[in-house]
């Protein structure tokens, strides 16, 4: 027996039946539901006029976390048990939400097509900054995923920092979006066996999830559909019958392993991934921040990049180059780990048997000794894909030389990979400018990239190259200015 | 940064030069403000998608739809065969074809169009056609095409004075090279239009099209029908930018074909993908130069090869190449210049209307001649832009004939170097970059001047009508349209101010050919212009009718009649306006009019490229100041300082709206938004994964951005505004300068930066290497 996808909106649980599980919430909301406000500009999650927020159970079951979405990449049963909100939500009589009021008083729409999509992010970020208004960073941080090609932007981010000067609405205020009853309502909502429709299933435990493969063994794994998402919605695929792994509880946990390693699990989003591993690597905060945008880093999981295996992907170079391991499991119930690189066999190829999936990612503990960056290279700085992105880790000896080298590079070959002849041209030597320009000649020899739209094959060599200068730059001259986004407009005092 | 200060409003008590919110701001807020896409439509409404072409040129041998018919949810395929009238949605030259018959021109091109009960399954039906090409050799780009002399229309020069003599006399000389990118317009909302059949063979259209009128005579043609068969509407856009001018035509066209076929309503929405390939960009254009000057930069002679790619058809290129020729000089002034403008044939998209309208382009090629000068010379540019502004006569004459009068650029420049600061950041941006080996800086200043009028004297005419309905509340209707730029907003307050009314008293309405005839493109930033004085006309006709009345019923003197804020003075006595009207009614006064506004003064010989054209220019100057990573060629706008000239702002909160809108959008043309077409001609930057149009984050840190004050126009416009829709994308030339000026401190000075635009990472650390080459070469 199939069922019903049950959710909230505006308070009252919506319940639908026979359709096709690869509908996007987007095609509900607006061929279905009526609810036009929210727009499609792409349809592949890079322009945020579709953005929705979301609400859900944190996994105790005692709050409820509310995040910007792509709604155009949705499918609509992976919001069974969810709160949904669109701009619609807002409405309370003719009285504006601060947000919505905000961005009116800075003169903030044009033609209008985008702005619906940027009420959804401020208010996502409204509700995540109760108490104070949030920096102008922050602002334009949460803007990150929503294109907006009249205003120029100035007017979105100064309603952004003025909305809290607007007076708590009734309705969508953190307050409101903490009242038990809508705890509740998601409580009433919660399955014990998972949602279960014609192609799609979503398990609530590891033992569901492995019957549910074990079943069907041609089965696909959804998780985040930020990729999912694109084959349906650009690539006009059909798709294969669903396992949804985003409601399995067991995947959802990151947790710290007695050798205090990361675990994080494959349901986990990129938001919270990243933002456990930044905690231990406070250096990859740039590369956390430019990953996609909120509202994917939100929907995406960590594990899903990985196990997608672009050699485009950003998580993987740095993840490569700290030593990440990757635990699979197949659905009988045996488990095995492999480093992170061994994972990627070549170009869309990975060492994933049938019945196997990713069940979670290892992230070792930082050592002192390390000397770790990453850096990403893509024409824009927010919400781009790389054309060059490499992740870096030196082990250093007392005298500072150079033991141990680990660096991986994306975008360079058909997947992600270690630049092995100019690590070990690195082994032995110190931490110096010449000799990462010395190293840097061996990264012919072990790439030969492509050109593309992205950038020429010259551009990449020459690129990779100059990144590992800047990383001799930046570990041995601390000292001047090094990163365009660094520097301070005002300042211009001529560098030390 | 930049905040509308109380002082850019006019100090007056009218609604006119008030800084009021956008009409539909609370609607796009809230959602609730209607496009395309979001009427209800009648059950049975049908779903339409293109069949692209995928080779660049080739002849089909074969067009097989089986399988698009037999797809799930199909209805019917349109094809040149449905096509009643003309397959055809060129406006100028009639050489684009609907749905191409025989011969593919671009990959990309539409050769039919499939009708389906939902939207995904069309687009999923269209990808089924199988197609026999017999391909042929394709032209790719401006270079191939000018070696093969493949133009679409005839190249035109201009020509003043003995270019080629004074070349020869001139002190120094140099040769130069210029390649400049196109643009996707990338507005949020795609091109769609509705077709719904209407009783007796009429067609009501639902288009969003910055161009109404040719919507309904393309759709009349395609189905032979009359002009007056076919109704098109338009609430509003979600952007427009240009690209919908002309392009919304092929759209609407297809869907009525289908609509016709099928009896039914058919919406074609183009997904982003078919959107970006099968509609047309801007121009990218390349410059081959020759300039003569003298010791202190001052131009003596200028020849300029300009060669544009078109893409397969004509479209608006002769027009957009017009532009470019009238607007190489910039803010220059040029006593010997050549300009011989090549309008290429190639095998890509026919390239199209982008704000600027081909402007841009060629006042990029003297911004590059001119910093080349500057470079040789060893001379900050400013002093070089400086050196070669307009100035008193004789040297105020354009190349093509029109003086250029009421230029404010030597003030505006002089009040923005101040408030920049910019003699004394470019001092120490040199100590800066004394002492920075990886990051350098740069600075810039480039000024502004803009023509506004169409090119082509015969469209600077607009229609307006204006309804008075017996409670006083008023309906205001013009040709112009709305994409968001805020002209709704500015012609309502135009004729609230002339009826003395609040803006609630006003409520303005979609575009429609139905109501006001024979309208213009809204495009050439003229929409204000245009249609505010259309508007004020049909104002003033109807106050000028109640005043008449009103003076013998109320035996007062018209001269004691007054308008204030609903209400009417009749000398002492004070009526409010809607009882004035209801008892205007009663006496059978008539409540409703229509305005109409040709622009005085312009006339154009578009053969010899002399004349006027031009009622007057529009002036702005931007400095930009970027750091340039020179490991990565990554580049960053770290500050921008702007004084741009609307006159008398009709609404300063708009009009700043435009000034930041456009130039980090002309930013965005010239550093992160790529075009890149692969070998065979195939387009790889269709969606915005790939292609990158600016975010939030290159909106600089600190930015200040100024109207001009005091600087009514010198010409009648309405209320002394001037347009401000395309002038300042151009402000943006300064981000590509200091780039440049960054680049420049990689190497010892005296040399050209070698830089083209776009200035993406790659393009910006091959300018740096190739500058460093020479510098190591023997
Ligand atoms: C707008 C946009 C911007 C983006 N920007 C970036 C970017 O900057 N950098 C970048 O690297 N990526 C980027 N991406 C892609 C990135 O979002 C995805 O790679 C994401 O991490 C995939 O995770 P997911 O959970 O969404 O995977 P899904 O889409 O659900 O799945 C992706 C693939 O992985 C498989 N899979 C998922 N989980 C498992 C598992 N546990 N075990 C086995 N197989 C599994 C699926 O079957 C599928 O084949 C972007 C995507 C979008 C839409
Ligand atoms: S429609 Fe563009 S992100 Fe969803
Ligand atoms: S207001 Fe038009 S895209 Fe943002």
């Amino acid at each position: 027996m199939s069922d019903a996808i049950r959710f909230v909106l505006d308070g009252q649980t919506v319940t639908v039946a026979d359709v096709a599980p690869t509908m996007t919430l987007l095609d509900y909301l607006r061929e279905h539901a009526g609810r036009r406000g929210t727009k499609e500009g792409c349809a592949e999650g890079d322009c945020g006029a579709c953005t929705v927020v979301l609400g859900e159970l944190s996994p105790d079951g005692s709050a409820v976390d509310y995040r910007a979405v792509n709604s155009c990449i949705r499918f609509l049963p992976t919001i069974d048990g969810r709160e949904l909100v669109t701009v619609e939500s807002l409405r309370d009589g003719d009285t504006l939400h601060p947000v919505q009021q905000a961005i009116v008083d800075a003169h903030g729409s044009q033609c209008g097509f985008c702005t619906p999509g940027f009420v959804m992010s401020l208010l996502a970020l409204y509700l995540a900054t109760p108490d104070a208004a949030p920096t102008r960073e922050r602002v334009i941080a949460a803007l990150a995923g929503n294109l907006c090609r009249c205003t120029g932007y100035r007017p979105l981010i100064d309603a952004g920092c003025r909305m809290h000067q607007y007076p708590t609405p009734a309705r969508w205020s953190a307050a409101d979006a903490d009242r038990a009853e809508r705890v509740q309502a998601l409580l009433a909502l919660r399955r014990d066996q998972g949602l279960s429709l014609p192609g799609f299933q979503a398990p609530r435990t590891l033992k569901q999830l492995c019957e549910a493969l074990a079943a069907q063994p041609q089965a696909l794994l959804l998780a985040g559909g930020t990729d999912i998402g694109l084959w349906v919605t650009k690539l006009l695929r059909d798709l294969p019958p669903m396992v949804y792994l985003g409601d399995v509880a067991e995947l959802r946990t990151i947790d710290t392993d007695a050798d205090g390693r990361l675990r994080i699990g494959a349901a986990v989003s990129h938001t919270d991934a990243w933002a456990a591993i930044v905690a231990r690597y406070p250096m990859l905060d740039e590369l956390a921040q430019r990953f996609a945008s909120p509202p994917v880093r939100n929907a995406g999981t960590l594990c899903g990049n990985l196990a997608n295996g672009s050699p485009i992907g950003d998580a993987m170079p740095a993840l490569i180059a700290l030593g990440a391991t990757i635990e699979l499991h197949h659905h009988s119930g045996t488990t095995r780990c492999l480093p992170l690189d061994a994972f990627y066999l070549g170009y869309q190829q990975k060492d994933l048997a049938p019945g196997e999936f990713v069940a979670a990612v290892y992230v070792p503990a930082p050592q002192p000794a390390q000397r770790i960056a990453s850096y990403k290279l893509s024409k824009r700085i927010e919400q781009d894909i790389s054309a060059v992105c490499v992740g870096i880790n030196l082990t250093l000896d007392a005298d500072a030389v150079i033991v141990d080298a680990r660096i991986a590079f994306g975008g360079m070959a058909a997947t992600p990979q270690r630049a092995i002849a100019t690590e070990a041209q690195l082994i032995g030597q110190t931490l110096s400018v010449a000799s990462f320009d010395a190293a840097a000649a061996a990264l012919a020899t072990d790439f030969q990239p492509l050109s593309d739209l992205r950038a020429s094959s010259a551009y990449r060599l020459r690129a990779a190259g100059n990144l590992l200068r800047r990383f001799a730059l930046e570990q041995t001259q601390a000292a001047t200015p090094l990163r365009t986004h660094a520097l301070d407009a005002g300042s211009l005092d001529a560098p030390a | 940064m930049s905040v509308i200060r109380e002082a850019d409003a006019l100090p007056t008590a009218e609604l006119a030069g008030r800084a009021l919110r956008h009409e539909s701001a609370h609607l796009h807020v809230t959602g609730r403000a209607q496009y395309a896409d979001d009427i209800p439509l009648p059950a049975g409404t049908l779903h339409a998608a293109f069949g692209l072409s995928r080779v660049a040129h080739a002849r089909i041998r074969q067009l097989d739809l089986s399988a698009v018919l037999a797809a799930p949810g199909v209805v019917a395929v349109g094809l040149p065969s449905d096509i009643p009238g003309e397959n055809n949605y060129g406006s100028v030259v009639h050489d684009d074809p609907i749905f191409t018959d025989t011969l593919v021109q671009f990959a990309g091109q539409p050769m039919f169009a499939v009708a389906a009960n939902t939207h995904l399954q069309a687009r999923r039906a269209a990808v089924l056609a199988r197609v026999d090409y017999d391909e042929l050799p394709a032209i790719l780009d401006v270079r191939s095409a000018l070696a093969a002399q493949s133009f679409v229309i005839p190249s035109k020069t201009l020509r003043r004075g003995d270019p080629q003599a004074a070349l020869v006399r001139a002190p120094r000389r140099m040769q130069g090279t210029l390649s400049i990118g196109g643009q996707d317009h990338f507005y949020l909302e795609g091109q769609i239009a509705v077709a719904i059949p209407q009783e007796d063979g009429a067609m009501l259209i639902h288009s969003s099209t910055q161009h109404p009128t040719e919507v309904q005579h393309i759709v009349a043609a395609a189905l032979k029908l009359r002009a007056h068969d076919v109704i098109v509407q338009c609430r509003r856009m979600g952007g427009g930018f240009g690209g919908k001018e002309s392009q919304p035509a092929l759209i609407a066209a297809a869907a009525a074909v289908l609509a016709r076929k099928t009896g039914r309503p058919v919406k074609l929405r183009l997904d982003r993908d078919v959107d970006m390939l099968a509609t047309g960009k801007r121009h990218d254009m390349i410059a081959d130069y020759d300039v003569g000057y003298d010791d202190d930069g001052r131009i003596c002679a200028l020849s300029v090869m300009l060669a544009a790619r078109c893409g397969y058809s004509a479209d608006l290129s002769g027009p957009v190449n017009d532009r470019a020729i009238c607007h190489v000089d910039n803010a220059y002034f040029l006593e010997h210049v050549e300009i011989v403008s090549h309008r290429c044939k190639t095998h890509t998209v026919s390239n199209t209307a982008f704000r600027g309208f081909g402007g841009p382009q060629g006042m990029m090629v003297i911004e590059a001649v001119i910093d080349d000068i500057a470079r040789r010379l060893q001379r900050d540019p400013l002093d070089v832009r400086r050196a070669n502004f307009y100035g008193a006569a004789p040297r105020n004459i354009t190349p093509y004939g029109q003086s250029v009068d009421g230029n404010v650029l030597d003030t505006l420049s002089e009040r923005l170097l101040s408030s920049s600061g910019y003699r004394e950041r470019r001092a120490a941006i040199a100590q800066w970059n004394a002492g920075s080996a990886t990051i350098k800086r740069g600075i810039a200043l480039t000024p502004v001047k803009f023509g506004i009028s169409f090119n082509a004297t015969h469209y600077n005419q607009a229609g307006a009508l204006i309804h008075i309905y017996n409670d006083g509340t008023v309906m205001l209707n013009h040709g112009g349209t709305e994409m968001g730029q805020g002209l709704y907003t500015k012609v309502a307050q135009v004729v609230a101010t002339e009826l003395g009314l609040p803006l609630s008293a006003i409520r303005v309405t979609a575009a429609d050919t139905s109501k006001v005839p024979n309208t213009s493109a809204t495009a050439a930033s003229s929409g204000s212009d245009l249609n505010g004085k259309a508007a004020q006309a049909a104002a003033q006709t109807l106050r000028l009718r109640l005043v008449e009345w009103a003076a013998t019923a109320f035996d007062v003197p018209a001269g004691a009649i007054r308008f204030d804020n609903g209400v009417v003075w009749l000398g002492e006595r004070a009526l409010p306006f809607a009882k004035l009207v209801a008892q205007a009614y009663m006496a059978r006064i008539s409540l409703s009019a229509t305005g109409y506004y040709r622009t005085p003064a312009i006339h154009w010989d578009g053969t010899a490229l002399r004349g006027r054209p031009f009622f007057y220019y529009a002036y702005g100057a931007a400095v930009s100041e970027v750091a340039v990573d020179t490991l990565t060629g990554e580049s960053q706008l770290q500050r921008v300082d702007i004084l741009h000239d609307v006159g008398r702002s009709l609404n300063p909160a708009l009009d700043i709206g435009q000034i930041e809108g456009g130039f980090l959008q002309g930013a965005g043309w010239l550093t992160t938004e790529e075009l890149w077409w692969n070998a065979r001609g195939e387009l790889k930057t269709h969606a915005p994964a790939t292609y990158k149009i600016p975010t939030a984050y290159d909106w600089p840190r600190e930015a200040h951005v100024h109207l001009l004050q005091q600087q009514p126009n010198g010409e009648d416009t309405i209320y002394r505004s001037k347009a401000v829709g395309e002038p300042p994308l151009m402000l943006a030339m300064s981000v590509f300068h200091a780039i440049r000026d960054a680049v420049a401190a990689c190497a010892a000075p005296g040399r050209n930066v070698p830089l083209q635009a776009p200035a993406t990472a790659e393009a910006v650390l091959a300018a740096i290497e190739q500058l460093r080459a020479v510098e190591t070469a023997p």
